[in-house]
């Protein structure tokens, strides 16, 4: 089996569930907004506040943003390992890797705490 | 005038007949592959366009005039197109995936053949579910 150093999981299979679940618990997110928009497409300001100021709506809202978290921290490496490599770009690849890496996980951990903020700042 | 014209159709026409190494016009990739690339390049696409729903859904709660304001900016045709094109990857993103989900439960992987009629249906529901979300952005 080929070990992942970088990636979330500590192996490709765990990256693979991951990648799996946190699909679906957006799926279901997804799904769950399309329903409310069809049943009310045009919410009150206040309406939309009670929506997301309900403990359940919040709990959704955080597994779904730790979902995307989760999912992009692997889905962003497996294209960056594909592409920003030395065979197709020269020497220069494995710093440059390393940089949209540091930067791909600021972006994630800077979604994460701004996610929560809304969330909680209801 | 006649040798004119002939020799602008040999130029233009016939020399673009003569064979052609690697004629990336030509060489077809299957429609499986074109799915493929399309769901990674939506991936890419998705994870920039999360700052622009954040930012949406900052402003749709943070207070009641932040929401109206977010309303009245949201009736300009440049930020309902912006919207548009953020929701139009993530419905192809979700579509693709759920063939992706439906294929590791090991359905429709049997050949080559049900493979490409599944990709087909991919591109089918995502471009109805696309117009779909046209329609409810700019008309409604
Ligand atoms: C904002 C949310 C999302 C982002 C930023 C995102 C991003 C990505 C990225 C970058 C990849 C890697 C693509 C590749 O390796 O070719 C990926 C793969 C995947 N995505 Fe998403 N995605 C999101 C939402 C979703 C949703 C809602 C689903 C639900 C069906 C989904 C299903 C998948 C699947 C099944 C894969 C794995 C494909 C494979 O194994 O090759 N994604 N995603
Ligand atoms: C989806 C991302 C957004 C895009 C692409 C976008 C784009 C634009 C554009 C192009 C205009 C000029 C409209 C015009 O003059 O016809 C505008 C105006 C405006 N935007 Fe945004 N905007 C976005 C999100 C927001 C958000 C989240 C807010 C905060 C509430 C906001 C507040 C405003 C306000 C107050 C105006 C002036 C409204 C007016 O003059 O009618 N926008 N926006």
């Amino acid at each position: 089996m080929v070990s992942s150093v970088t990636s979330l999981g500590r192996s490709g299979l765990s990256d693979w569930l991951v990648q799996r679940v946190s699909a679906l618990v957006m799926t279901a997110y997804i799904f769950f907004m399309v329903g409310y928009f069809v049943i009310n497409p045009s919410p009150s300001f206040e309406q939309w506040q009670a929506l997301h100021g309900s403990l359940a709506m919040r709990i959704f809202s955080l597994l779904t943003i730790l979902s995307i978290a989760a999912h992009a921290w692997i889905g962003m490496w497996c294209v960056l390992t594909d592409y920003i490599t030395v065979r197709l770009i020269g020497p220069k690849a494995t710093p440059i890797r390393m940089f949209l890496q540091l930067a791909m996980i600021a972006l994630i951990l800077l979604y994460v705490v701004w996610a929560i903020d809304i969330l909680w700042g209801i | 005038m006649r040798i004119l014209e002939s020799y602008l159709k040999s130029y233009f026409i016939v020399k673009t007949k003569r064979p052609v190494n690697l004629d990336i016009g030509t060489i077809k990739l299957p429609i499986t592959s074109y799915v493929s690339i399309l769901h990674r390049v939506s991936g890419v696409v998705l994870f920039l366009a999360v700052a622009l729903m954040l930012w949406v859904l900052d402003m749709s709660l943070a207070s009641k005039q932040s929401f109206q304001s977010l309303k009245e900016c949201l009736s300009s045709p440049i930020a309902q197109f912006v919207i548009w094109a953020a929701l139009a990857a993530l419905a192809y993103h979700v579509v693709a995936g759920i063939r992706h989900l439906i294929m590791d439960l090991g359905v429709g992987e049997d050949s080559f053949e049900t493979g490409r009629r599944s990709a087909w249906l991919v591109v089918v529901v995502a471009v109805a579910v696309i117009i779909s979300l046209a329609g409810w952005i700019f008309l409604w």
